[in-house]
């Protein structure tokens, strides 16, 4: 996005490749670097032009759980696209399962079948049927993939329009409303958030997971006699992450229940009211959305099913020639993307406590805009999770931003095709410097 | 040559590939012993490379059956062809471009840890002692292929091979994409390879890199097999006169090869 420091290829002297110099000493993917910058010159500009409202804790929590669907949508995109395909029915695949799940936990469970509403187990039913149907779907259209040949562009674009139409068939167009009680937490709002002492808990795990994470990697190349990185250097990586989590989570700490519902909630627990104030903490979906993440990224890189994707992006003769079985693969990536859209579907459906026919029409633009961003090259083989979700954060900060400052849907929608293609060509123009 | 008394390593007897209604190989047969190089040699289209695939699993045989070390072996894909210790190294260099040498060199293949997940640094290390052996000036082990040099790569890619303890090994043009002092790398690694008692299938080109580095040389003609001779045997231009007349050794005189060379 912006400079990336990393691809200069000036003389040894001067700013850029000494920055460069360093950046490839601590082994820090250059690209999430530059990711990480152009995030935080958006975030303070937007801060600057809407008078200090960007980064208030309100706009911050609403921005982590506006991003949640699509970085977890966006996360899957990365794998298909990295294998030389493309999944544009990803939006009607949630709608569909939105609907369905809406009509199973709304309609079938508590009437055609006479369990009655608010089942405490009615959610837990209606996830699982939505991830099955997920896998189904997705599994569906890569097996016309990977077993027919058809090219992925069709089968998903056949995808997109049929998708959408059993979406308004079930339903006769009408919209489902409102969800199961338990259901809906799972789509954020103050009661769907995990509160202070929870976000501080899982804030302290995440940090000692970054600091095991980074001590077991240094003993795994000691053991080998390979070079590790200086001491000191991977103890200021720990510190600055746990830094970022710790913020984050006080962050989020911060923004204050609304003053009717604390009020309720004192009353209803015997705390005297007057004065009484709730932090929010993490929302559920963005909890779901990391954990989906730290899963796809383990997915990605540490198991052989994403060597294999990753393979096959790279040299799929050579892939084959392996031994690799490359049409199971290519299925399985479009299954887990069938989930992944589930998993969006769960949260856009609570979220919204709501199943519409509309439910994720245009999702698949904003899906492929956020890995492409997020540096997932079309021509196969490279892409990182970590970068499509930064990607989705970088899409909705702009919307949300542009929002704040008064621009409305017209000038977000040029911004954030702006800067998708600003991306890619400033991409292509430091890779090809860089040889 | 060293040990034609044992028995053959690979027996391929009677191969019939045909691509709709061609025949692109035509009852062949031919076999390799350990420790010796057979040249595969013939023009474009003569089905030297088809043939060497039905033995690589890369393209199964229609008809005809192979023997590996005196048994019938079934070859179906390039995973049955692995677990007889045939490896090949291709004319492509069949490598994914964009993961690093390990990656490569373990893929379809990859040591996991108790967990069931990726052991990347074991797998490094085994790649360094492979490398080692092969090119001791290899340093890149965490860039790309794709930033590698072609005969980086090529090591990379008999790495590979070499790793797995291959009992056979195809190569088919391993010099083509290579400069001077890289084919001679390869070409010394081919006589220490030979050494250590692996057979290897040679696909070339090159008449050179024939003759120096073969024990005996099967020509092909038009899917057809036209002889296999003792290298010791057999001149350059009778080799040439089998390769493109499909006469054997001295039945064809230096005019109608002068004649069919021009």
């Amino acid at each position: 996005m912006t400079q990336a420091p990393s691809a200069q290829s000036a003389p040894p002297s001067g700013l850029l490749p000494r920055v460069k110099a360093a950046v490839s000493a601590i082994e820090v993917d250059s690209r999430l670097l530059s990711m990480i910058v152009a995030l935080i010159v958006i975030w303070v500009g937007f801060n600057i032009v809407s008078g200090g409202k960007f980064l208030e804790p309100r706009n911050m929590w609403n921005l982590s759980v506006q991003t949640a669907s699509v970085a977890v949508m966006a996360t899957g995109m990365v794998l298909i696209i990295v294998a030389r395909h493309i999944d544009l029915s990803v939006g009607s695949v949630l709608g569909l399962v939105g609907m369905v799940m809406a009509l199973l936990s709304v309609e079938i469970i508590p009437k055609a079948l006479g369990f009655g509403v608010n089942q405490p187990w009615t959610w837990i039913v209606t996830v699982l049927v939505g991830l099955v149907l997920g896998a189904l779907i997705g599994g569906f259209q890569g097996g016309l993939v990977a077993y027919v040949g058809i090219p992925s562009f069709v089968v998903t674009l056949g995808g997109l329009l049929v998708w959408r139409a059993v979406t308004f068939t079930l339903a006769s167009g009408r919209t489902i409303a409102p969800m199961d009680s338990t259901f809906q937490l799972l789509g954020g709002g103050p009661k769907g958030s995990v509160g202070e002492t929870v976000s501080w808990i899982l804030g302290i795990l995440a940090c000692l997971g970054i600091v095991y994470g980074i001590y077991a990697a240094r003993r795994r190349r000691q053991r080998y006699d390979f070079p590790v990185r200086p001491l000191p250097l991977d103890i200021g990586i720990a510190v600055v992450g746990c830094a970022v989590i710790l913020l984050a989570v006080n962050h989020a700490n911060s923004y204050p229940w609304p003053a009717k519902l604390a009020e309720q909630y004192a009353i209803a627990n015997g705390i005297d009211p007057v004065g009484f104030t709730l932090g929010t903490g993490i929302a559920n979906p963005v909890l779901i959305a990391i954990g989906v993440a730290i899963v796809m990224t383990f997915f990605a890189t540490r198991r052989r099913f994403g060597r294999y994707v990753y393979a096959i992006g790279g040299n799929p003769d050579a892939a084959e020639l392996s031994g690799i079985n490359t049409r199971r693969t290519i299925m399985l990536t479009f299954a887990l993307m069938g989930v992944l859209a589930a998993v969006s579907a769960v949260i856009s459906t609570a979220r919204l406590n709501a199943a519409t026919n509309q439910a994720g029409t245009g999702d698949e633009l904003d899906v492929i805009a956020a890995a492409v961003i997020g540096g997932t090259s079309f021509a196969g083989g490279i892409g990182t999770i970590p970068g499509a979700v930064l990607g989705a954060l970088m899409i909705q900060s702009i919307r949300s931003g542009m929002q704040l400052i008064g621009l409305d849907n017209a000038p977000q929608m040029i911004a954030v095709g702006a800067i998708l293609v600003a991306a890619v060509g400033i991409d292509q123009v430091l890779r090809r410097r860089a040889g | 040559m060293s040990s034609q008394t044992s028995a053959p390593l690979v027996e391929m007897r009677d191969i019939r590939v045909s691509f709709g209604g061609v025949h692109a190989v035509d009852g062949v047969s031919l076999n390799l012993f350990p420790g010796e190089v057979v040249a595969l040699v013939g023009g474009n289209g003569a089905g030297k490379s088809t043939l060497i695939r039905t033995l690589s699993g890369a393209h199964p045989a229609d008809a005809g059956e192979i023997l590996i070390n005196g048994q019938r072996a079934h070859i179906g894909n390039p995973r049955d062809a692995k677990t007889y210790g045939i490896e090949t190294i291709y004319q492509t260099l069949a490598l994914a471009d964009n993961v690093d040498a390990a990656a490569n060199v373990f893929l379809g293949r990859e040591l996991l840890t108790r967990f069931g997940s990726l052991n990347d640094a074991a797998m490094e290390s085994a790649t360094r002692k492979v490398m080692g052996r092969l090119n001791p000036r290899f340093r890149n082990f965490k860039a790309p292929v794709k930033s590698l040099s072609g005969g980086q790569r090529q090591s990379v890619a008999i790495a590979r091979a070499v790793h797995f303890n291959a009992k056979i090994l195809i190569m088919d043009e391993p010099t083509a994409a290579l400069g001077p002092a890289e084919t001679a790398q390869v070409r010394d690694l081919i006589v220490q390879l030979k050494a250590e008692g692996l057979g290897i299938f040679l696909i070339s080109h090159d008449i050179h890199d024939v003759f120096d580095l073969a024990d005996r040389i099967s020509v092909m003609l038009q899917g057809r097999l036209v002889g296999t001779v003792q290298k010791a045997d057999v001149t350059k231009d009778e080799v040439l006169g089998m390769i493109i007349l499909g006469k054997q050794p001295g039945e064809a005189d230096a005019g109608s090869l002068a004649q069919a060379l021009h």
